[in-house]
């Protein structure tokens, strides 16, 4: 590409959209003039102030979730150039134009970029993510534990439900129900919590059978793709182990 | 009246979570609404740690000393009664956090580690890494999940409030609110309501905050008749990250783990940072405030920085920036203890703080004006309460770092059994048609914006009001140019009418609920501009030249705006600030 070409200060993004839940999807084509250090999130919210595409022809504003544009609250989640990321960590210096922004493709979608990704908080109801307290009021201070414990526990917490890790997993659909890395993670988090393991027999119950850890394929590519570096494959065998272990316990004392 | 009352807590950050767990516990029935699933509510971007006296260090910290902080750093303007209920009840805070699974920074021993943050001479900060505004959430999100199981809670998240409900008595019955999908306007009944929306950043365009962030339920309340207070202080954080989207927070916890603000001490020095000597760096924080150094609260280090970039023109570069430096740091104690905030600056700027000094300037932060609120959380229309950013009641003229964790936590412990408690005790309404008549008024709104025919576009009158309002409203204030700013914005308001929505689908339309919000933030961009321009002295983040001291004669008040719906603008009533526990003394770091 010459410096003197136009396309040096132009971006070229290209969009897919979809009205609604029901209706076909369909390309459309957007030049935004380059600004340096601009990311997905800035050219989207170029596009809502002047929503005319790339022919001229004036369009809506695109449909998109986003909160605090740090990648730290999970939100704005969605295929760029293929590879499921957050937009708002995505510069648009460091992508190959023209851009190509999709939606999740095995979530419901439900206008354009937005899609439905409440199974993961469903899928995280199941599991009993969460350390079983007796209650709000004042009972002292929590269990005592060592700087290596909290090291481990603290990148495991980091999880922001992006769902990334799902959308990239060849064994997560409709068909298997599985419950996917990031979930299968939290049992891990939650499990190695001295008040937390509590409920780990519970936890890795909810594991067992269809949809459940074993359906993972070990293909990795959760791990390859999640923004926190989340060593998702290590929880996956570390929990399996664990089901393992209970499940031919369980089988035993039958 | 119900003894398991029906209350719908607006908000799921850390203060409407707050409420939630509470409200449960007590037997009462919760109905969550939430613009964005609660997980992902604002309160994930706080970073640096939260503030409790726990005295782990020897330090003879107490609770007092740290209630004296807040007070101080606030300029006492804040009601001392709450805040140092606030900072007696901080240890029991973390206690809890510790007991619900938050991975707080362990000490050698395996207890709680804290370090230093701006404004104290203690290590009062409890933190989780750099990411403790997520990981808190996180702890009571995961509670409220567990409630939600148990049927205690019901969320309704991509839900949008649009305005109370109330009967002829100006008493709350329920709300409307907006389904954001499907753009249904539905009115639901509770017994009493908690508003808990966070801060208002949006109004100033590129803020720290994130982007549900608009302040437009407190102004929706504000012109229903909920008094608005404190409005005009609005905090500027010395430290962030200049971007196209936003301005993200780079933490005062990178200060409190030792780093280190300056500039060349020559106009214009294009070295590389790292090739700069120490006799040709000014530290100029260090210079002005030997005490407290690069830990100054927030409005003290944000004015220093635009003295050293708009009078003495030593801004990087001739640019508005400065450097912060943690390269002296070992890159160990960096990962373990700032690793999240270090990440974000690698992650859209694209340097490594660990190798170069990071190029930083204030951003608009946090909004200490909020809801008037009495001791209990209330409101002045009976069955509203608040707690959060969103009220006004902590933090006086000046939020202190990492006190807003437990402000939001703790209004919620207030507020959610003093709504149960106000519940219990209410009588019902007489009758149920205020409902479809604030139903109708609602969906005639979206009518007339969807009807719209102008040529004005949402999205960029917002950008004008993002640049009017930083401009004029938030370091340096002159009281010429906040009347023109309010001009401007009676202008805008104007222009609103005239609006034109690219969109006017009935799905999922961002278009008309962000117009929605536009208007909301016009309104209550009067009140700060107005409380601005009344208010003739400085305090705290309120900072005029031309009145450049302290006035407790005449300004030891509390703002309170009123909306007046004939007039169509703010009025405004003072209030005298309860200075009962401390008696107010010159703020000098």
């Amino acid at each position: 590409m010459t410096s003197w070409n136009m396309a040096d200060k132009n971006i070229i993004i290209k969009i897919k959209r979809q009205a609604n839940p029901g209706s076909e999807p369909h390309w459309e084509e957007f030049v935004l003039p380059h600004r340096p250090n601009m990311n997905v999130i800035s050219a989207l919210m170029d596009i809502a102030a002047d929503p005319i595409t790339r022919d001229g022809k004036p369009t809506t504003p695109i449909t998109y979730d986003s909160n605090c544009l740090e990648e730290v609250c999970g939100s704005c989640a969605m295929l760029i150039n293929g590879r499921a990321r957050m937009a708002c960590s995505a510069l648009i210096d460091n992508l190959e134009q023209p851009i190509r922004l999709e939606p999740f493709s095995k979530f419901p979608v439900v206008r354009d970029l937005a899609v439905d990704r409440q199974v993961l908080f469903e899928n995280l109801k199941a599991v009993k993510a969460w350390v079983p307290i007796d209650g709000t009021y004042d009972l002292g201070s929590g269990p005592r534990m060592t700087a290596e414990e909290q090291e481990a526990a603290y990148p495991l917490s980091r999880c922001i439900s992006c769902c990334c890790c799902m959308e990239v997993c060849p064994q997560f659909s409709e068909d298997t129900g599985f419950v996917g890395a990031a979930t299968i993670s939290q049992v891990r988090l939650f499990n190695t919590h001295p008040t937390g393991a509590a409920l780990k027999r519970e936890r890795l119950a909810a594991l067992m059978g269809d949809g459940g850890i074993q359906e993972c394929g070990y293909a990795q590519n959760c791990v390859e793709v999640c923004p926190k570096d989340i060593p998702l494959t290590h929880s996956i065998s570390e929990v399996g182990g664990a089901v393992m272990t209970q499940a031919s316990g369980d089988l035993f004392r039958k | 009246m119900a003894s398991n009352p029906r209350i719908i807590v607006i908000g799921g950050g850390l203060a409407g979570l707050a409420a939630v767990i509470k409200i449960a516990e007590m037997g009462g029935q919760v109905d969550l609404f939430s613009i964005v699933p609660v997980k992902r509510s604002h309160s994930v971007c706080a970073q640096g740690g939260i503030n409790a006296a726990k005295n782990l260090k020897g330090e003879g910290d107490s609770c007092w000393k740290h209630f004296d902080d807040t007070i101080y750093g606030g300029d006492f303007l804040a009601n001392q009664p709450p805040v140092k209920a606030m900072c007696d009840a901080a240890p029991g805070i973390i206690d809890l956090l510790d007991r619900m699974g938050v991975p707080f920074n362990r000490t050698p021993e395996g207890l709680l580690d804290f370090r230093r943050f701006g404004g104290t001479l203690y290590n009062r900060t409890a933190f989780a890494g750099a990411t403790t505004g997520q990981q808190l959430l996180y702890a009571l999100d995961e509670q409220v999940r567990r409630f939600e199981s148990e049927g205690k809670v019901k969320k309704y998240e991509h839900w949008e409030f649009l305005s109370a409900v109330l009967d002829g008595n100006r008493v709350c019955r329920g709300i409307c609110a907006m389904d954001l999908r499907s753009m249904e306007v539905r009115t639901f009944p509770a017994d009493a309501i908690i508003i808990c929306t966070g801060g208002i950043g949006a109004i100033f365009g590129k803020s720290t905050n994130s982007v549900v962030c608009t302040g437009s339920a407190q102004s929706a309340l504000y012109q229903q008749g909920c008094y608005y207070a404190n409005g005009e202080f609005i905090q500027v954080h010395p430290t962030s990250i200049p971007g196209e989207d936003k301005l993200r927070l780079m933490s005062e916890s990178a200060r409190g783990e030792g780093g280190r603000v300056w500039v060349p001490k020559t106009p214009g020095d294009k070295r590389d940072p790292k090739s700069i000597p120490e006799s040709e760096r000014w530290y100029f924080l260090e210079e002005w405030y030997p005490k407290y150094g690069n830990l100054v609260p927030r409005d003290v280090a944000t004015r220093a920085i635009f003295k050293v970039v708009y009078e003495n023109h030593l801004g990087i570069d001739g640019k508005p920036m400065v450097y912060l430096d943690l390269t002296h740091i070992d890159r160990k104690i960096l990962d373990r203890k700032l690793e999240g905030i270090l990440e974000i600056y690698e992650k859209f700027v694209g340097d490594d703080p660990r190798e170069t000094p990071m190029k930083i300037f204030p951003g608009m932060h946090y909004t200490m004006g909020g809801l008037w609120v009495d001791f209990n959380q209330a409101t002045n229309i009976p069955g509203i309460y608040s707690a959060g950013e969103c009220e006004y009641q902590y933090h006086g003229a000046n939020r202190l770092g990492a006190n807003s964790l437990v402000s939001c936590i703790f209004g919620g412990f207030v507020a959610g059994p003093a709504a149960v408690q106000y519940a219990r005790n209410a009588s019902a309404a007489a009758s149920n048609g205020h409902f479809d008549a604030q139903r109708k008024q609602e969906e005639e709104s979206n009518a007339l914006l969807m009807k719209s025919e102008g040529k004005e576009n949402p999205f960029k009158l917002w950008r004008e009001l993002g640049e009017l309002m930083t401009k004029d409203c938030t370091v340096i204030r002159y009281n010429k140019n906040l009347q023109k700013t309010d001009a401007r914005l009676c202008e805008m308001l104007e222009r609103f009418w005239r609006i034109n929505l690219s969109d006017r689908s009935l799905w999922a339309n961002t278009s008309v609920v962000f117009a929605r919000q536009l208007y909301n933030m016009l309104q209550l961009s009067r009140v700060i501009a107005q409380g601005a321009a009344m208010r003739d002295e400085s305090r705290g983040a309120h900072y005029k030249p031309d009145f450049p001291e302290r006035d407790d004669k005449n300004w030891l008040k509390t703002t309170k705006a009123y909306f007046a719906p004939d007039a169509d603008e703010p009025r405004f009533e003072f209030e005298p600030v309860d200075i009962s526990l401390i008696p107010p003394r010159a703020r000098k770091y």
